[in-house]
């Protein structure tokens, strides 16, 4: 049996068990048995990647099923490994296992862990058919069960009215994006005649000079197509005008937030750019949409993330922003490096999310950074992990020393790719790329200098107040209210402890592998075909002027020392600045008014125009005139037939008397 | 295979139909139940021994009664899948109706077992008079079921969905006169195959659509719909979703599309036009619903114009996938029905705001309810979506345009299918009498779980359900192919580009930071 078959399908086995099973089952035999399938996955996944890297792995398909013929249409079941799948792969099952273990401190107390394991043990199923997929309906499949799964899991705290309304709000945007991706494939069979990823990406340079209608214009095909593919990759991954829906999903349990919202499921988007890399190639127009989306949401979002309070959610518009950085890669051809990030940041972001997870659980569930400080002798372990955090995400590393976190590498090869690039749309990513690097670096230690530095502001919070029941007030001058933090237990610091390996050397390790294609030359040997390898750009990504080499290792200490003043040196300035420019804090710190804007166009209009079908069109229009219409009709008539059907022998006689006379003269006539 | 089975499986329920109108409430019931599951097993045995790929008509039987009219029985596989939608439904619709059905319990049981003859016989009938009298008499049954066993305001519910389906067909039965004197038989398969003038077609065609559209029921006829379901008893929600929607789009490919070609070419327009109309407006209309199944009644309507639009796509993509929304629809429509009807029956309220937090007290329904709602908003891996998906591909070869209204569908099925669920299981238990529902009973269990398994077979593993009609679909493909309309995308063949994207020149000496 082919080790991918034990990698996709104990996961989904194991959900089973513990879903149908929860309390019959018992939540430690839950537990162990979702967890234990998870680490099976990810120790048969390293394997896999491991030989894709010194190549003694290649690419085949293991077939599953049929799935679907109609017409010239089919498509199966089929899982796909490729040096592309492999990555994904490890990324998917060690992120997935270590927040599994993770989850047995993090969720001890709740009352219904069954059902959270088998939501994420269903995830990461549904993210392994994602990236296995051979076919697009596949990939599409994989698509929305990460849907499905996110939205139970942002949702499983299901009593909180807030959690239904997220979990609602990340399922109909993707839905959104979901109707990209659709048309995309209808389209796509429409011109290829099938949805065999590897017979399209065949036939894609083929088909680069052709055109094609659609709504009445006349498009390039492959422009449309991957447009409409694309728009499906904005929402999965939160792009700008459709990322509404990923701070809000931070109202699941932590451990979703690093696996699902941070790591894998949001990476689904670039991933789909990269594995249909070579149609992307043949479509220059879409990928400079993808180049425009990707730098303007990393910079909107970095923005956004400098003003945020909640701790979970200044990470969830990193995230945001990050994401942007992978697809303004892509979007200018650098697809490995694209791939490169997403495997870093996975590491990184991850475990900031869970360190995050942890703070929150020392703080007792307070996530308000206002109400943190001085926690760095508290929780240690929490804190130096969260540091190594730190310094992946803002990219320290110096080029001449070639040495750094994880981030230096990757973040600093998108940048150099996209300055390499030259044209207009690549230009202007870099610009963004590296201011969103300055922003980056703020915001990151705003949030270690807000939540570890500084003195003790706890007693501010209600949740800490109920903890040590006790107002301000009652505690005086001393500001921790005599709350104690304590370190969480070791089933969340070991998965800490692993990351933080990952985000320090996941970048120096794989840098040869993912950026060059290998050790030895730039040949692409280790992607072997499952992406479009761009080799003169990545000549060209090594010649770029040092000054570019070293933009975001300049920016990066910019924001280092700005986030220093501004919250250990002269802690007053951020009032200062938001009580000088109100207004444009305001505006950010609202999130440049999207949920608003939607709101009034969209979700109130729905409603309103819901209401107006159903009363004015239904009811006061087709049934008035209708059924009802005809029945008021028919009673008015037999009101009328009432009157000459009155029983009385004269009058019947009169109507027959006078029916004779008007048959007589009809006929004498 | 001789043995009449087509005629067994209506004699079965026609003799428990009349057996159960004799005897007591109780014995009724098991009448019923042991009828309709000896049926579902004659089902199963007609579908293990229809040969696919064989003949096209199978376990055909004919007696020639007078004047040409026959009784002349004969399945394809569409009639095949929709005869096993029918008998596979009919026990859990008894099932549902074992508590909750209180007066009058023997007449109810008959009328349900009446039905199921009918309703086999319209999917099973050869000739074009037998399948009309088995057509119209279906509604006498369900007028009956809704104006007896209804709620409170049943009277103007039967009377409004006897009025419409009425009134549509009677224009179908004198198209249905002219069509075998102009033909001189009035068998099926041969006015297939008959070319009717296409100034006639014209006609006819709008004869038939009278009726099939307000049976699918297809906008602006739909308002029947909401008031028959939200009337209706359980069960009889559930066969009117199941199966009687089911009727008007079987009408469509027996008869229309086959037989006026050209017609239905001509007028595709019409159709894409309502389907887009009902998919907007009635999602929307669903979304404001204060009752539970006002929503789902609402959701079929949106649903039914994947059909429509998918059958008039002409393509066999979009065929395929009409037929597979019908049945995928008819199992989990059906199922939401039952969800309705388990928390009605410990509540007596369809109003979503008396429920709240049923996750936390039942959480097995939870489960069913999170399943089928799922499977509503057409997730890969249950029935709708192939369906669903199948249906717009093929769409989208007819029309970028209707194939982008009909897919905000999806988004807008997710709006308020969600929005249901999370009145319902999600939020705090704010009513005490809600939160003290006990989860589904082993009865309940037995209506939802085989649903719900065939769901997610359908979802898996469609190839058990198109293989049966494949041939059917192709030859009607084949045969309409000519007419067919051509699409708007119209592919140009170019010159492809010289280089990738993002292809650059690269001058490895001028390079600064090169190693």
């Amino acid at each position: 049996m082919d080790p991918i078959l034990i990698i996709v399908f104990a996961p989904l086995i194991a959900s089973i068990i513990a879903g149908l099973g929860n309390r019959m089952l018992g939540d430690l035999a839950a537990k162990s048995i979702t967890t234990g399938a998870l680490f099976l996955a990810a120790a048969l996944s390293w394997p896999i990647f491991i030989g894709f890297l010194n190549g003694s792995e290649s690419a085949h398909v293991v077939p599953v099923l049929k799935w679907v013929q109609s017409g010239d249409m089919t498509f199966d079941w089929a899982l796909r490994v490729d040096a592309l799948t492999a990555i994904m792969l490890v990324v998917i099952n060690s992120v997935s296992a270590l927040v599994h273990l993770y989850s047995w401190g993090y969720m001890e107390e709740d009352p219904d862990q069954p059902r959270f394991f088998a939501y994420l043990s269903l995830f990461t199923f549904a993210m392994l058919m994602l990236v296995t997929a051979d076919n697009l309906v596949q990939m599409f499949f994989g698509w929305e069960g990460v849907g499905l799964a996110s939205y139970l899991l942002i949702g499983f705290w299901f009593k909180k009215p807030s959690a239904g309304a997220a979990a609602i709000k990340a399922f109909v945007v993707n839905r959104v994006g979901d109707l990209g991706f659709m048309l995309g494939i209808f389209g796509t069979f429409l011109v290829f005649q099938t949805t065999s990823i590897p017979e399209i990406l065949a036939a894609s340079a083929g088909m680069s000079g052709s055109t094609i209608g659609f709504l009445g214009m006349r498009l390039p095909t492959m422009d449309i197509l991957c447009f409409l593919l694309f728009i499906g990759a904005m929402g999965k991954s939160a792009q700008l005008g459709l990322h509404t829906w990923l701070p809000d999903a931070m109202e699941g349990p932590t451990p979703v937030s690093a696996l699902i919202h941070a790591a894998t499921m949001v990476t689904a988007g670039v991933f789909m750019v990269c594995r249909l890399s070579p149609m992307f190639e043949a479509a220059p127009t879409a990928l400079m949409i993808v180049t425009i989306v990707g730098a303007a949401t990393c910079f909107f979002a970095a923005t956004i993330g400098t003003t945020q309070w909640d701790i979970k959610r200044v990470i969830a518009y990193s995230t945001c922003s990050q994401l942007g950085y992978m697809f303004f890669a892509a979007g200018v051809g650098a697809y490995g490096v694209a791939m490169f990030h997403l495997f870093t940041h996975a590491f990184f972001k991850a475990l900031l999310f869970l360190g995050a997870g942890s703070v929150i659980h020392a703080m007792h569930h307070e996530q308000d950074m206002r109400y943190y400080g001085g926690l760095r002798k508290a929780i240690p372990v929490t804190f130096i992990a969260m540091l190594l955090g730190t310094l992946a995400i803002t990219g320290l590393g110096v080029y001449h020393l070639g040495a750094g976190f994880a981030g230096f590498w990757s973040k600093d090869a998108i940048l150099e790719a996209a300055f390499a690039r030259g044209t207009t749309s690549s230009t202007i990513a870099f610009w963004a790329g590296v201011s969103a690097a300055l922003l980056t670096s703020f915001y990151s230690w705003r949030l270690m200098f807000l939540t570890f530095w500084g003195k003790p502001r706890w007693i501010e919070s209600e949740h800490i107040q109920h903890s040590v029941h006790k107002t301000p007030e009652e505690a005086g001058e001393d500001t921790t209210g005599g709350y104690h933090p304590h370190e969480s237990p070791k089933s969340m610091l070991i998965p800490l402890i692993v990351l933080s390996i990952g985000a320090v050397l996941a970048g120096q390790v794989f840098a040869p592998s993912f950026i060059d294609g290998s050790a030895e030359a730039v040949n692409g040997a280790f992607f072997a075909g499952s992406i479009y390898f761009n080799e003169n750009l990545i000549h060209a990504l090594h010649g770029v002027p040092y000054w570019v080499k070293y933009s975001a290792f300049v920016v990066m200490v910019l924001g280092f020392v700005g986030a220093y003043i501004a919250y250990i040196a002269k802690p007053d300035i951020p009032a200062k600045f938001v009580a000088t420019f109100g207004a444009l804090h305001n505006f950010v710190f609202r999130k440049w008014y999207f949920d608003e804007l939607y709101d009034a166009i969209f979700v109130k209009p729905a409603f309103w125009l819901g209401r107006q079908f159903w009363k004015l069109g239904d009811i006061g229009f087709i049934d008035r005139f209708g059924p009802n219409g005809i029945a008021a009709v028919v009673q008015r008539g037999s009101a009328a037939a009432k009157v000459i059907q009155s029983g009385y022998l004269y009058t019947y006689a009169l109507i027959m008397l006078l029916g004779l006379i008007a048959a007589v003269t009809y006929v004498l006539l | 295979m001789d043995f009449p089975i087509l005629t067994t499986m209506m004699l079965v329920p026609l003799v428990g139909a009349i057996l159960s109108l004799f005897v007591q409430a109780a014995a009724a019931r098991r009448i019923a139940l042991a009828a309709t599951l000896v049926t579902f097993g004659l089902g199963v045995l007609l579908w293990i021994n229809y040969e696919i790929g064989g003949a096209q008509w199978q376990f055909q039987e004919r007696y020639e009664l007078f004047a040409g009219f026959s009784y002349a029985l004969g399945i394809d596989g569409i009639s095949l899948l929709l005869i096993m939608l029918s008998v596979f439904l009919m026990p859990i619709c008894i099932l549902a109706s074992w508590e909750a059905i209180t007066k009058r319990v023997g007449e109810y049981m008959a009328a349900f077992l009446f039905m199921e003859v009918l309703m086999i016989g319209t999917f099973a009938a050869q000739d074009i008079f037998l399948f009309y009298i088995f057509f119209e008499a279906g509604l006498i049954p369900m007028y009956l079921i809704i104006g007896v066993w209804g709620g409170d305001n049943r009277i103007y519910a039967s009377y409004k969905f006897f009025l419409y389906t009425l009134l549509g067909s009677v224009v179908m039965l004198v198209a249905m006169f002219w069509m075998v004197a102009q033909a001189g038989s009035s068998d099926i398969p041969t006015l297939m195959q008959y070319p009717f003038p296409p100034e006639a077609q014209f006609w006819l065609f709008l004869a038939f659509f009278a009726s099939f559209a307000v049976k699918m029921p297809m906008w602006p006829v739909h308002t029947w719909l909401p008031d028959a379901h939200v009337q209706a008893p359980t069960a009889g929600s559930v066969i009117l979703a199941g199966v009687l929607l089911k009727l008007g789009g079987y009408g469509f490919i027996r008869f229309s599309l086959p037989m006026f070609p050209d017609a239905s070419a001509d007028l595709a327009w019409v159709i894409f036009a309502l389907s887009m109309i009902a998919v907007v407006y009635t999602s929307l209309v669903a979304l404001v619903q204060h009752d539970m199944k006002k929503l789902i009644a609402y959701s079929s309507v949106a649903h039914m114009a994947l059909v429509t639009a998918g059958l008039f796509a002409f393509n066999v993509q979009g065929i395929e996938g009409a037929m597979m929304i019908m049945l995928g629809h008819g199992l989990v429509s059906g199922a939401l029905f039952l969800c309705v009807g388990v928390i009605y029956d410990r509540l007596h309220t369809r109003e979503i705001d008396r429920y709240g937090g049923l996750s936390i007290n039942m959480p097995y329904y939870a489960l069913f309810f999170l399943l089928f709602t799922m499977a509503s908003i057409g997730l890969p891996g249950t029935s709708n979506f192939i369906g669903e998906f199948l249906a717009l591909a093929g769409i989208y070869q007819a029309s970028s345009w209707v194939a982008l209204i009909c897919t905000t569908g999806i988004i807008l099925g997710a709006g308020y299918m969600l929005y249901l669920y999370r009145r319902v299981a999600f939020g705090d238990q704010k009513n005490p009498d809600a939160a003290a529902m006990g989860d589904i009973t082993p009865r309940e269990w037995a209506m939802m779980a085989p649903i719900a398994a065939v769901v997610l077979w359908m979802g898996v593993y469609p190839e058990s359900f198109l293989a049966p009609m494949r041939a059917d679909i192709a030859a009607l493909d084949a045969q309409i192919a000519a007419s067919a309309p051509a699409g708007d995308a119209d592919l140009v063949a170019g010159e492809p580009r010289a280089q990738s994207a993002n292809a650059i020149e690269y001058d490895a000496h001028s390079a600064e930071g090169a190693h």
